[in-house]
C-alpha cells in the first residue's frame, strides 16, 4: 500500500471516529459548564498548579525520573566500594565531600555514608520512583482517558497528591545534605537503628526528616489513591462495564485499593515510633545498654514495628508490580495484535494476588524469631502466590504466540517485563521457604531476587508504558533507535548486574555489608564483585541513554500524526492529539464492546467506540 | 464541581471518597489494636483503671452527633433558627470532649500511670491522642460548617446538603471510633 492510500485511509478512520463520538456519544453537557478552559488560564494555572490529571501524571513522572537518576547514582557509588574497595575514590570528593575518607592520598567511602546511601537507595527507589513515579503516573495519565472521563473525581485532591509527593521528596533531599547525614539503617528503618536517635550518626536528624518525608509520602499515595478508586467506580463513561475495562485500569484500580489498606498501616508504625524516638515510650525498645549504661526503655518488642512494616511492606511490592503488569497486558495485546489471552483470569489473578499480598507479611521475618508453626502457614500463603502469578504469565505468552509482534521499544520492554518476572519470580518459590531461609535470608540470593523480580520488573513496565503512551503525553514520538539501544542496554546489563548476585548468596554473602576483608569464607567473590559493579556502571549510563531520548523528543521527536498511532482499542486514542482539559472536546464517547477486539473477523482492530455489528458476538 | 453534575451515580464522588478515607483510618486503628494485643500477650503487662473522666467524655462526643442528626434533620426541614443552634451545641459538645479528654490524660498521670512507663498506660495515651487529632480534624470541618451556617444565604440545596452530610457522617466516624477504643481498653485489659 503506498503511504499516500495508507494516509488517506487513516484521515477516514479518523473522521469516522469523531463522527462516530458525535453522534452516539454521552452528552454530559461539558460545555455548558466551560466557557473556555478556566483550568488553564495561565502559566502557573496551566503547567504548575495544575488540576489537570495529563499534567499531573507528567509531574509525578519527570519528578520520578529525578529520583530514579538520583537513587541509580547512589547504587553505582557504593558498588564502586563493594567491588573495588582499594581503589581511590578521591575524585568523588567534590560531590560526597567529608564522606570520602582520604588517608595516605587513597580516597574511600566511609562506612556510615556507604550504610546511608544503601538505605537512601532502597527508600528512592521502592516509595518515590517505583511508587510515586511509576502509580502516580500512570494512573493519572490513563484512568481518566482510558475510562472516558473529563477528569478525577476531585481534581484538587489530585493536584494535593502531587504536591505532598514533591514536599516528600523536598524534605528527603534536605536530608541528604544533613552534617550527620541521612537515615543509615536500612530502608526498612527497624528499631532500635531508628528510635533511638544516639544508635547512629543517621539516626537523629536524619531519620526524623526520612519519619517526616514518609508521613507526607504516605498522605500524597492516599490522595491518590481514593481518587482513582472513586474514579474508576463513579466516572465510568456509558457502556464502560467494570468488564470492560482495559487491564490497564484493572491494575491501577486494585493498586489504589492494596495501598489504601496498607498504607495507614506503616503510618500506625511510624506513629508509635514517633512516640519511641520523641517522647521515650517504649513500644519497640527492650531493655537496650549503649557504652554499659542501661538506657531507660523496658519491655518494648522491636518485632512489633517488623509487623507494622511488613504488613504494609509486602503489599507494597504489588503496589510496585501490579501497574507493570496492566501495562504490560495492554502494550503486548496491541503489538501482537491479538486479544488479551484469559482475559477474566488475568482480572482475577490481579484480585487474588491482591488479596494474598496481605496474608503474607511474616515471610520477611522467618528468621526474626517468628513461631516456626507460623512460618509453616505464611510459607504456604507465600507459595500460593506463585499461582496467579504463572496464570499471568502463562496469558501473556500465550497472547504474544503467534501474533503478528510489532518490535518496538514499548514491546520490546513488554516482552523484557515477561522476562524478568520469570527470572525473579523462581527465586521467590526459594525463598518462600522458611526451611531454605535459614540459609538464604539477609545474602545477596534476596538482593538478586527482589531486584530482578521487583525492581528491574517494574522498571521494564515502566519504561514500556513510557515508550507507548509517550505519544499521548507530549504529542511527539521517542526515537525508536536510541529506545533499541536503552532496551538491549538495560535486559543485558540488568542481568548482567544481578544473576551473579545468585551464587554469592547461596554461598552465604550477606548483604549490606561495607567489606568482606575480614571474612575467609567470603575471600574468593572479588571477581564476581567487579563483575556486578562494571555491568552496574554501563547500564547506569545507557540508563542516561533514555533520558536524553527522553528530553529531546519532548520538542524535537517525530511528531504524532493521527490520533491512533497504535491502531489500539481503547479510549485515550480516541481523543484529539493535543488533549485539553476535559479530554474530549464534545460528548463523550459510549463504549460498546472490550478493548481486545484485535483480528477479530478479519478487522485488524476494532476501537471500543465501534458499536457491534449486526449478528456480532461479543468476544 | 461541574465534572460530576451529569454523571450518572447512584451516590455522589465526594461520598465514595470519603468512605474510602474512613477504610484508611479504620486500617491505622485496627492495626493499632492487633499491635496493643500483640504486645500484651508477650506479657510484662500493668493492669490499670481507666480513668473515670473518659465515660464523661463519651457522653459529650454522643451528645454531639446525637444533635448533629438533629441539625442535618432541621437544615433539610428548612428551620434555620434551629439549625444554626444545634450546629453551635455540636460544636460545643465536640469540644467539650477534647477538653475532657485532656482532663483524663492529666488524671491518669496522677494516678501514676506514665506515658514512659509500662506499655499499656503507653498504648492508652498514644491511641487516644491519636484519636483526638482526628476530632480535631472534625472540629475543624465543623468550623466551616459554622462559617458557611452563618455566612451564607440560607438555603437548601444539594450542594449544602451534601457538604452537611459529609461532615455529619466523619464526625459520627470519629464518634464511632471513640466508643470502639473505650470498648477496646475495657475488655482488653
Amino acid at each position: 500500500m503506498s503511504t499516500e492510500v495508507k494516509n488517506k485511509e487513516l484521515e477516514t478512520i479518523e473522521v469516522q471516529t469523531e463522527e462516530l463520538i458525535e453522534k452516539h456519544g454521552f452528552d454530559d453537557h461539558f460545555h455548558d459548564h466551560h466557557h473556555g478552559d478556566k483550568y488553564q488560564s495561565g502559566f502557573f494555572s496551566k503547567y504548575v498548579f495544575s488540576l489537570d490529571h495529563k499534567i499531573i501524571g507528567r509531574q509525578f513522572l519527570i519528578t520520578g525520573m529525578i529520583w530514579a537518576i538520583v537513587g541509580a547514582a547512589m547504587s553505582v557509588i557504593f558498588r564502586l566500594q563493594l567491588g573495588f574497595p582499594e581503589a581511590n575514590l578521591e575524585w568523588l570528593q567534590p560531590l560526597l565531600g567529608k564522606w570520602i575518607i582520604v588517608d595516605n592520598g587513597i580516597g574511600t567511602l566511609s562506612q556510615e555514608f556507604y550504610y546511608a546511601l544503601v538505605t537512601m537507595h532502597g527508600t528512592i527507589i521502592v516509595f518515590f520512583v517505583l511508587t510515586a513515579g511509576l502509580s502516580g503516573t500512570f494512573s493519572n495519565l490513563l484512568i481518566p482517558l482510558q475510562i472516558g472521563a473529563r477528569d478525577m473525581a476531585s481534581p484538587l485532591m489530585n493536584m494535593l497528591s502531587y504536591w505532598f509527593f514533591f514536599l516528600a521528596s523536598c524534605v528527603m533531599l534536605f536530608s541528604l545534605f544533613l552534617s550527620t547525614g541521612p537515615f543509615a539503617g536500612g530502608w526498612v528503618a527497624y528499631p532500635p537503628l531508628s528510635a533511638l536517635p544516639q544508635a547512629s550518626t543517621g539516626s537523629g536528624a536524619g531519620m526524623t526528616l526520612w519519619l517526616v518525608s514518609l508521613v507526607l509520602f504516605v498522605v500524597s499515595t492516599l490522595l491518590g489513591g481514593i481518587n482513582y478508586i472513586t474514579t474508576v467506580l463513579n466516572l465510568r463513561t456509558k457502556g464502560m462495564t467494570l468488564w470492560k475495562m482495559p487491564l490497564t485500569i484493572w491494575a491501577f484500580f486494585v493498586t489504589a485499593i492494596i495501598g489504601l489498606l496498607s498504607f495507614p498501616v506503616l503510618v500506625a508504625g511510624f506513629f508509635l515510633l514517633m512516640f519511641d524516638r520523641s517522647l521515650g515510650t517504649s513500644f519497640y525498645l527492650s531493655e537496650i545498654f549503649i557504652g554499659g549504661q542501661a538506657l531507660d526503655h523496658v519491655g518494648g518488642s522491636p518485632i512489633l514495628y517488623q509487623h507494622l512494616f511488613w504488613f504494609l511492606g509486602h503489599p507494597e511490592v504489588y503496589i510496585i508490580i501490579l501497574p507493570a503488569m496492566g501495562i504490560a497486558s495492554e502494550v503486548l495485546s496491541v503489538h501482537s495484535r491479538k486479544p488479551i489471552f484469559g482475559y477474566r483470569a488475568m482480572v482475577y489473578s490481579i484480585m487474588a494476588i491482591a488479596f494474598l499480598s496481605f496474608i503474607v507479611w511474616a515471610h520477611h521475618m522467618f528468621m526474626a524469631g517468628v513461631n516456626p508453626f507460623l512460618s509453616n502457614i505464611f510459607t504456604i500463603f507465600t507459595l500460593i502466590i506463585a499461582v496467579p502469578s504463572a496464570v499471568k504469565v502463562f496469558n501473556w505468552i500465550t497472547t504474544i504466540y503467534k501474533g503478528n509482534i510489532r518490535f518496538n521499544s514499548a514491546s520490546l520492554f513488554a516482552i523484557g517485563f515477561v522476562s524478568m518476572f520469570i527470572s525473579g519470580g523462581l527465586t521467590g518459590i526459594f525463598l518462600g521457604n522458611s526451611v531454605l531461609d535459614i540459609q538464604l535470608h539477609d545474602t545477596y540470593f534476596v538482593v538478586a531476587h527482589f531486584h530482578i523480580v521487583m525492581g528491574v520488573s517494574a522498571f521494564f513496565g515502566m519504561f514500556a508504558g513510557i515508550y507507548q503512551w509517550f505519544p499521548k503525553m507530549f504529542g511527539r514520538f521517542m526515537n525508536e533507535t536510541l529506545g533499541r539501544i536503552h532496551f538491549w542496554g538495560t535486559m543485558i546489563g540488568a542481568y548482567v548486574v544481578f544473576w551473579p548476585m545468585h551464587y554469592l548468596g547461596m554461598f552465604g554473602v550477606p548483604r549490606r555489608y561495607y567489606s568482606f576483608d575480614t571474612f575467609d569464607s567470603f575471600a574468593g567473590f572479588d571477581g564476581i564483585n567487579q563483575f556486578v559493579t562494571i555491568g552496574a556502571i554501563i547500564t547506569f549510563f545507557v540508563q542516561l541513554i533514555f533520558v536524553v531520548n527522553f528530553f529531546y523528543s519532548i520538542w524535537n521527536g517525530r511528531k504524532m500524526k493521527s490520533k491512533n498511532p497504535y491502531k489500539a482499542n481503547t479510549l485515550e486514542w480516541t481523543t484529539p492529539i493535543d488533549t485539553g482539559h476535559g479530554n474530549w472536546p464534545g460528548k463523550l464517547p459510549v463504549v460498546e464492546r472490550w478493548p481486545y477486539d484485535y483480528s477479530k473477523n478479519g478487522e485488524d482492530y476494532v476501537p471500543q467506540i465501534i458499536p457491534l455489528k449486526e449478528g456480532e458476538e461479543e468476544h | 464541581m461541574s465534572i460530576h453534575s451529569t454523571q450518572r451515580n447512584k451516590i455522589h464522588p465526594y461520598k465514595f471518597a470519603l468512605y474510602l478515607s474512613l477504610a484508611g483510618l479504620i486500617m491505622m486503628f485496627a492495626a493499632l489494636s492487633s499491635a496493643y494485643i500483640v504486645r500484651q500477650s508477650q506479657g510484662n503487662w500493668l493492669e490499670f483503671r481507666l480513668p473515670q473522666l473518659f465515660y464523661v467524655s463519651t457522653a459529650f462526643i454522643l451528645m454531639s452527633s446525637g444533635s448533629l442528626i438533629m441539625t442535618k434533620k432541621y437544615f433539610k426541614a428548612h428551620k434555620k433558627k434551629k439549625y444554626q443552634f444545634l450546629l453551635i451545641v455540636t460544636f460545643i459538645l465536640g469540644i467539650g470532649f477534647l477538653i475532657t479528654q485532656y482532663y483524663s490524660w492529666i488524671a491518669m498521670y496522677e494516678s501514676g500511670i506514665d506515658l514512659k512507663g509500662n506499655p499499656a498506660g503507653s498504648f492508652v495515651y498514644a491511641l487516644s491522642i491519636l484519636h483526638a487529632f482526628h476530632v480535631l480534624g472534625g472540629i475543624a470541618v465543623l468550623i466551616v460548617a459554622l462559617y458557611h451556617a452563618f455566612t451564607l444565604k440560607f438555603e437548601v440545596t444539594a450542594k449544602r446538603i451534601l457538604r452537611l452530610e459529609l461532615t455529619s457522617t466523619y464526625w459520627h466516624f470519629v464518634d464511632i471510633l471513640w466508643v470502639y477504643l473505650l470498648l477496646f481498653f475495657i475488655l482488653q485489659r
